[in-house]
């Protein structure tokens, strides 16, 4: 049943947005590269932190290669996921998913960021309670400004989801009516859930 | 000729009674009507998610406890349900019966403390000493399993940590008998009140429509006409196995909320008797996990649900392999449902404020995280 | 026993000297008050997270901290004692001193649980106070997390303890 409404949920998306994002199927793997790049990028950059940087990369290659390619769509848990860049996912696609008579995704369940280092996501849980079916739906953003359409207008169980994602992982929200901090205080500098964030109480004055 | 009158900024908190806990309310009002409410949170958020990511998965259950610490067994539950789905583990018949009885003995306990503090904010003091006199006999009994009296840390990833020592579950069954009789008591007492009737009835009225657009979940979506039941819907541990009705009311006002939360708690008690009688003898945890601390689920992400006192409970779990979670996400139910004030609360007036702030039940643990 | 102030004690009939020492107390007007203030021990409910649970329960019916004159008030200007009851956060720091320097004189604190004495179980967190006596003088500590009702009536018992010997002139440090 759940392939079912993931065909389902892939045909109507791609029909909406008029071409293959959530349905087209995973390009294979690279082909492995020869060791010569990763040895220019350190000659390039001297400094420790792009060193770093570089490594994680290389150490993440060659996670990447390990596993195979997922799909944008696809089961997990028995559930249906997609996955969407940030660019594809606009308010009139969250209208869609709630009222469109197949789909009637009526219950915003919860909203996940995650910060995965090359990028951020944003994961959206789904449920409808005509239906009784769910969604993982996954928006890709870049990290360097992350930024995903807010949907507070069309669920308003968002506004203070996205407002705590904005809070702790720092991810804009454009179109959220009251976008602030929530739980940090206003003058609160940088955010916490972020991967590289580092906790320094002494200087907070905490410790 | 109407007068004309400025609206007036009232604050509420952080340190108020009524809102049991650090919570700061903002309304403006004009005469007496409320116009606008903000509430402001975070007075006692303490960073459980990005903890979660330096420890190792075992390590992050108390911090659960800390949560919703009414109904923390959900918590624990909840938590460990979301990395056993990453493990793909088979949980032992008489784990999943022993969580389900102190599941849903806490959901009465944490039923309970709402039932009294919310008179003692609407003028009752006595509730309040008759709610937790019972409260304290079933922290004895948890207590008594568990080890502790609030914050349990029972389950376990895999099962639960202590098998019912000898004649817990005879002393359940009787207790059972005395909550039934006791909650009958709360009820014909409080119940048919006609002050309490005048100061509920009619107030702070909620439509399914504003249910499904806020998110919100629980009783307070089920007073509202809207059966859902996580329980039932989606049945997680073995509710499946037990005959018990989901309480609906139609009103959507804070009577049909008092009302939804007096009939869970027969429910409850309905499934505990169930449990008691079917509970058999066996293994408490997954063979790994009682050997492994330290655990490494393969890398996957998973999102559990689980039905809390308060509404839906969620934990999206993401796993990279490691020994240590990448993301835990928490889902709070209270802090879903706690921004229906700013709408709520328009148009009422400011005496029913407390009145409908209390019937909603957030607990700050869970609120701030 | 000799009392002070009854030296020449052969001036008065036994008898009457007999009543006097049943039922006149001598003591200094500090331990009196002091005495008094052990009686009524007002504290602020000050509920910050599970330990106001805890507190609440050290109030109710089984617990009934009445009998030993705690009575809990909403307002700082009424209240003697403010019980810290869980965590204090960088956000709520500055709120607690301001209401610390409501109550009036004086005035005592007791630090209920490991998150109000030292950051507790959330000592590594971003956001957390490590321990609120960085922010207020705190007299007496309650361990636990959360402490059980009755290792709050014992942290009050102790307060009362230090409040009597203080009069006295004694300094408590600690025990």
């Amino acid at each position: 049943m759940s392939q079912e409404v993931l065909d389902l949920i892939v045909k109507k998306v791609d029909g909406f947005l008029g071409e293959e994002v959530v349905g087209k199927k995973p390009e294979p793997p690279p082909e492995p590269e020869p060791e010569e790049e990763p040895k220019a990028e350190e000659a390039e950059a001297d400094d420790p932190k792009a060193k770093a940087r570089a490594a994680r990369a290389k150490k993440a290659a060659a996670a990447k290669k390990a596993e195979e390619p997922k799909p944008p769509a696809r089961l997990n848990f028995g559930k249906p996921l997609i996955e969407l860049p940030s660019e594809k996912w606009s308010v009139e696609l969250a209208e869609l998913l709630r009222d469109d008579p197949e789909l009637q995704f009526d219950f915003l369940s919860c909203i996940t960021g995650v910060d995965y280092e090359e990028h951020m996501e944003v994961v959206y849980n789904f449920y409808s309670t005509v239906k009784k079916h769910y969604l993982y739906l996954k928006v890709i953003t870049p990290r360097e400004k992350p930024s995903v359409v807010s949907v507070d207008s069309v669920w308003k169980a968002a506004d203070y989801m996205e407002r705590e994602i904005y809070d702790l992982l720092g991810v804009d929200f454009p179109g959220h009516w009251n976008l602030k901090r929530i739980l940090l205080d206003d003058g609160w500098e940088g955010h916490p859930l972020r991967k590289d964030y580092i906790t320094d109480k002494k200087a907070l004055g905490l410790d | 000729m109407s007068i004309k009158t400025e609206t007036m900024t009232l604050n509420m908190g952080p340190q108020h009674p009524s809102t049991h806990g650090v919570f700061r309310l903002l309304v403006e009002v004009d005469g007496e009507t409320i116009t606008k409410a903000e509430p402001i949170m975070g007075y006692l958020h303490r960073g459980s998610e990005k903890l979660a990511e330096n420890f190792i998965y075992t390590q992050f259950i108390p911090y659960t406890d800390r949560l919703d610490y009414m109904n923390a067994m959900t918590n624990n539950y909840v938590y460990c349900a979301a990395v056993e789905k990453l493990l793909d583990w088979e949980i032992p018949e008489r784990a999943e019966y022993l969580r389900v009885i102190t599941m849903e003995l806490n959901r009465i306990a944490s039923h309970l403390v709402w039932w009294g503090t919310y008179l003692l904010d609407i003028g009752a003091l006595s509730p309040f000493l008759y709610a937790f006199r019972d409260r304290d006999h079933i922290l004895d009994l948890l207590n008594e399993i568990s080890g502790a009296r609030m914050t349990f840390n029972y389950h376990r990833i895999g099962g639960v940590k202590w098998d019912a020592p000898e004649g817990w579950v005879d002393k359940v069954k009787e207790k059972v008998k005395v909550l039934r009789e006791n909650i009958n008591e709360y009820d014909t007492l409080v119940t048919g009140n006609e002050i309490f009737q005048a100061r509920t009835i009619g107030v702070g009225k909620l439509t399914k429509e504003q249910i499904l657009n806020w998110g919100i979940s629980g009783p307070l979506a089920r007073a509202s006409g809207l059966k859902i039941d996580i329980r039932k819907e989606e049945p997680y541990s073995i509710y499946d196995r037990f005959d018990f009705d989901i309480p609906t009311q139609e009103e959507g006002d804070v009577y049909a909320r008092y009302k939804v939360r007096i009939a869970e708690m027969y429910e409850s008690l309905k499934i505990i008797e169930q449990a008691c009688e079917q509970i058999p003898e066996g293994d408490i945890i997954h063979k790994k996990g009682a050997r492994i601390m330290m655990i490494k689920p393969p890398a996957g992400e998973a999102y559990t649900r689980a039905e809390a006192s308060k509404g839906e409970i969620g934990v999206y779990a993401i796993s990279n392999g490691k020994n240590k979670p990448y993301r835990v996400k928490l889902r709070r139910p209270s802090f879903v449902n706690v921004a229906i004030l700013q709408d709520i609360l328009i148009g009422q007036s400011i005496q029913d404020l407390v009145a409908i702030f209390g019937s909603l039940d957030i607990v700050l643990g869970e609120v701030d995280a | 026993m000799e009392l002070k102030g009854f030296r020449e004690t052969e001036q008065y009939d036994p008898r009457i000297l007999e009543d006097i020492q049943k039922s006149v107390f001598f003591t200094k007007l500090e331990q009196l008050k002091a005495w008094s203030r052990t009686r009524s021990l007002w504290p602020l409910t000050f509920g910050l997270a599970c330990c106001a649970i805890e507190m609440m329960s050290t109030g109710a019916a089984r617990y009934d901290f009445d009998r030993f004159g705690v009575i809990f008030r909403a307002s700082p200007r009424h209240a003697d004692v403010m019980i810290v009851a869980g965590t204090v956060t960088a956000k709520m720091a500055p709120v607690l001193r301001t209401l610390y320097d409501q109550m009036p004189e004086p005035k005592y604190v007791i630090s209920m649980g490991s998150c109000a004495t030292c950051g507790g179980p959330y000592k590594e967190s971003y956001s957390v106070l490590n321990g609120v006596d960085r922010i207020v003088p705190v007299d007496v500590y309650v361990p636990g997390c959360p402490p059980t009702p009755p290792a709050l009536i014992d942290g009050v018992d102790l307060l009362r303890e230090k409040i009597r010997r203080e009069a006295k002139g004694e300094k408590v440090t600690q025990g």
